[in-house]
């Protein structure tokens, strides 16, 4: 057997200096062509803002510059008026309108929303660090939190600032060159908020000068980008009912469009949409149906008031199509299937929704009667590729079931599913993508061993695309079988509803590993075995690598070609969250955060 | 007369409905109730008496059955749950195994119900024994099967411990390689406590087959520590040609540590090896098959079961 990490990967690093060689050259090149587009494509107004929000000498000189208009011109009330407009129109210019996220894959110096781009892509197209000098990469800073609890936050950067929730309800802004914070906002928890499996936040949106992030207690808050002063807080659901919310919410157009979690606790799921200026819900899409609706006839009785299908992490969006891609998670209760007999839509499905009006264009059904929880809520990624000499615009997903899936995006067709890590319970799909269920592999009170096991094949983790690559990378758990059981489980408004769980079985050797996939088919490229179980995305870039964290604390860099490892930090404690990408004064930064720290790297 | 009579009958088809509908609670009340009204049959003249007697004697009877079943009942689940989730350690009696004998009047950790509760629901953090899933009623139901083990005969172990001292530090050598209290070595496990950890049954057949159960998995990784203490065999071959074995300290994706049997501990990245294998299931600890006779067994496992961290 194979050890996770194998050695073999190593040693072959130094067997090919000339392919290095040549690649360095073709990355120094692009990287050469890439600082002259940047210059290019910021404005110059926005790039004047930018040099005196991130440097103190540029700043000092346009104070000077100004004072001295004032002295000169002090008796031309024209040109002293046109300074003060120059004064006030400053702050104006560092927002994020709308066109700038839709953009965002043009300004590859910021990091604008959750997955980097509205594809899902987490891709940064930054390329100054690549495969030949990845080995030189050295910590800039690190921040601590003050808090208990670990980090796992995707921070958002625009204009040489770093903006990142800690754990559960304080958000920071961080000078990206020196890592100091310029401001914080905090707010109190109710002592009285269930958790199944910690109290983590995952980051949030920016939409024109304003920071949204959900709380917790199911509350969507809005924030002044400069300061950090609360504009307004809106209540999503009622938290005492098990409703809570730990994803980045993602701004669209003039709309927050959030998710909630609580699949674990008998809810009832929905995806909300908020005027971006008021907090006013434009509108919601419930994600199980109630009597009448089309999908109720597949929940039994009234099974559907409990039936989950949480939205706990963060969608993506097609501008071209107006539709918003979100993942839906496990009916509920979640190991226990007697009382909700039927497919139990819309869970474990991926929704495709109108924008402007939440209204529903298709769905597509992972696991119908799902009783493994294996949510769908996995990231979609967005691309366009031909199949079968046929020009489509598709989404994927890597899903927790352990297939990798392909579907049309303008139709929901199902064009075809792999498995990407070992699967015991489905026999393939239908023509319609419909898993075909192999016998016994259902819980039982006394328990069946069934792969992929709780953790899934992969999970809330980000994949990544790489369109230079024309790869798809994902942190998945291979070899994971675990003991399914079921139990009776009383629904109580507020107590965990799960009927079950899953153990260990003594022997059976699960691993994380790093997986490259042929995007159109599922088919596996490469991988890299890591050691422990791992909660952390990936990231690819235009310097052809790609880059994940780990439970041990490592910060690694991989070959995004053929997956060697090229750079690694002990950040000495647990990552579980995804990197992030971003310029500061011209230089490429990666970001991550590990235990209770935020830390940020770049070149010598 | 004939109103007593028609009252007494439709108490009794009353009394059986409920009791045939209801929960435990609700059974032992009407049965409280019915035998008020047999104290009041007393009354009676002695032809209904009689019949009333018969009657209600008989649905008593009927009621004290139904209790103990259903008494029976309520630790029926527990059994099947522990058969379930808690036997493959523990042993199908709770007899212990690699987990410790649960068959004790009085547990170690888990002194009284809530304790035994809170210990099933979280685990025992540091050891093999992972937190249950389960919902809290099967939880107590587990609990409450736990404690009836204990009402059985304890384990006997006919070995005398103060000879099994002798033995392990003389003939079986064995603070060579484990430890006590802070004293003897540390490349296999400490001992300090094993009495609480395992059974007598292990033992034994850890020292005549030591690799008859050597724990295989890392699924339990530990985020800060790494993997759980389990002793496994590594032999690795370092680029510069040095051969070197021990049990595994600690592992990651990058890195390997390991302890040789001299006590030297060793560190790697695993690029600086050229080979690493890891020898799942075996064990460095020689069989004492030989070297015990049957009577020297059971002291030396009277010995290791005496061990249980106290001073």
């Amino acid at each position: 057997m194979k050890t996770p990490g194998e050695i073999t990967q190593h040693t072959e690093i130094t067997k090919q200096p000339e392919i290095y060689r040549k690649r360095e050259r073709l990355y120094r090149k692009e990287a050469k062509r890439q600082r002259g587009k940047e210059l290019e494509r910021i404005n110059l107004p926005c790039h004047f803002a930018h040099s005196i929000l991130c440097d103190e000498k540029a700043a000092v000189a346009a104070v000077c510059c100004l004072a001295h208009s004032f002295r000169l011109f002090r008796h031309f009330r024209v040109f002293r008026n046109l300074a003060f407009i120059a004064l006030l129109a400053l702050p104006v210019l560092a927002q994020v309108p709308y066109q700038r996220i839709l953009n965002a894959d043009q300004e590859p110096g910021n990091w604008l929303t959750y997955s980097g781009n509205y594809q899902g892509h987490r891709y940064s197209p930054l390329a100054q660090i690549n495969t030949t000098n990845v080995a030189k990469l050295k910590p800039t800073w690190v921040y601590q939190v003050r808090d208990p609890g670990k980090v796992e936050t995707t921070p958002i950067v625009v204009d040489g600032v770093l903006y990142i929730t800690e754990k559960p309800h304080v958000v920071t802004a961080l000078d990206a060159r020196t890592g100091r914070p310029l401001w914080t906002y905090r707010r109190t928890t109710p002592p009285d908020v269930r958790a199944c499996c910690g109290t983590p936040n995952r980051g949030l949106a920016i939409l024109d000068d304003t920071l949204y992030f959900n709380t917790f207690d199911a509350k969507l808050v809005a924030l002044d980008l400069h300061t950090g002063k609360l504009r307004w807080e809106t209540t999503v659901a009622d938290y005492k009912l098990g409703y809570s919310m730990t994803a980045a919410p993602l701004a669209v157009k003039d709309k927050i469009i959030v998710g909630i979690a609580g699949g674990e606790f008998g809810i009832r799921g929905f995806l909300d949409a908020y005027d971006a200026k008021t907090g006013k819900r434009a509108w919601r899409f419930w994600t199980v149906p109630e009597p009448g609706e089309p999908g109720n006839e597949t929940w039994a009785g009234d099974s559907w008031k409990t039936g989950a299908a949480p939205t706990w992490v963060t969608g993506v969006y097609d501008p071209d199509l107006n539709l918003v891609y979100w993942g839906t998670g496990n009916p509920g209760p979640d190991w226990n299937g007697d009382e909700r007999a039927g497919d139990n839509l819309y869970s474990d499905c991926l929704l495709a929704l109108d924008a402007d009006t939440g209204k529903l264009k298709w769905y597509f059904q992972f696991t119908p009667h799902d009783v493994c929880d294996w949510d769908a809520t996995e990231t979609p990624v967005l691309f366009d590729a031909a199949i079968n000499g046929r020009n489509r615009k598709l989404v994927v997903m890597a899903n927790r079931n352990g297939f990798y899936y392909v579907l049309d995006r303008a139709t929901g067709e199902y064009l075809s599913a792999e498995p990407f890590v070992k699967q015991t319970w489905a026999k393939g799909m239908d023509a319609k993508g419909r898993p075909i269920r192999l016998p016994n592999t259902s819980p039982t009170p006394e328990g069946t061993l069934i792969y992929p096991g709780l953790d899934g094949g992969t999970n809330w983790q980000s994949p990544s695309y790489s369109p230079l690559q024309k790869l798809f990378y994902v942190l998945a758990r291979d070899n994971n079988g675990q003991i399914y059981f079921k139990a009776k489980t009383p629904y109580k408004p507020g107590d965990p509803f799960m009927g079950g769980g899953a153990r260990d079985l003594p022997g059976v050797e699960s691993y994380a590993v790093v997986k490259a996939l042929e995007p159109t088919t599922g088919k596996q490229k490469w991988e890299f075995k890591l050691y422990a179980p791992v909660f952390s995305g990936v990231m690819s870039t235009a310097g052809g690598l790609v880059f994940g964290g780990s439970t041990e604390g490592y910060f690694y860099a991989l070959d995004a070609a053929t997956g060697k490892p090229l750079w690694h930090f002990m950040a000495g404690a647990q990552i579980v969250t995804n990197p992030v990408s971003y310029l500061v004064n011209g230089k490429q930064h990666v970001a991550i955060t590990a235990g209770l720290s935020l830390f940020v790297f770049a070149l010598d | 007369m004939r109103l007593k009579k028609v009252l007494l009958f439709s108490l009794f088809f009353i009394w059986i409905t409920i009791f045939l509908t209801s929960s435990t609670d609700a059974r032992q009340s009407t049965m409280l109730l019915l035998a008020m009204s047999h104290a009041f049959g007393i009354t009676m003249n002695a032809r209904l008496r009689l019949v009333s007697r018969c009657l209600l004697s008989t649905s008593l009877l009927l009621g004290a059955l139904w209790l103990l079943r259903a008494q029976q009942n309520e630790l029926a689940p527990g059994e099947r749950l522990f058969q379930a989730h808690c036997a493959a350690c523990h042993g199908p009696q709770g007899e212990g195994g690699r987990g410790p004998t649960l068959a004790l009047a009085n547990l170690n950790r888990g002194t009284t119900e809530p304790l035994l509760i809170n210990l099933i629901k979280g685990g025992i953090p540091g050891t093999e024994m992972p937190g249950s899933q389960l919902a809290s009623e099967e939880i107590q139901a587990i609990a409450a099967y736990v404690r009836k083990l204990g009402q059985a005969l304890p384990e006997t172990v006919s070995g005398d411990a103060t000879r099994g001292k002798q033995l392990y530090f003389t003939k079986g050598n064995c603070q060579h390689c484990h430890a006590l209290k802070g004293q003897g070595s540390g490349f296999g496990p400490d001992l300090t406590e094993i009495g609480l950890k395992r059974g007598a049954a292990h033992l034994r057949t850890s020292l005549l087959a030591p690799e008859a159960d050597v724990p295989k998995s890392f699924a339990l990784y530990r985020p800060g520590t790494g993997v759980t203490e389990n002793f496994l065999q590594v032999r690795v071959l370092t680029i510069d040609g040095r051969r070197i074995k021990g049990v595994r300290l600690n592992e990651d994706t990058f890195t390997i540590q390991l302890r040789e049997a001299s006590g030297g501990v060793h560190s790697f990245f695993k690029s600086e090896l050229s080979e690493l294998h890891k020898d799942w299931g075996k064990s460095p600890m020689p069989s004492y098959r030989a070297v015990f006779s049957k009577a020297e067994l059971d002291d030396v496992v009277a010995f290791l079961l005496s061990l249980r961290g106290e001073k």
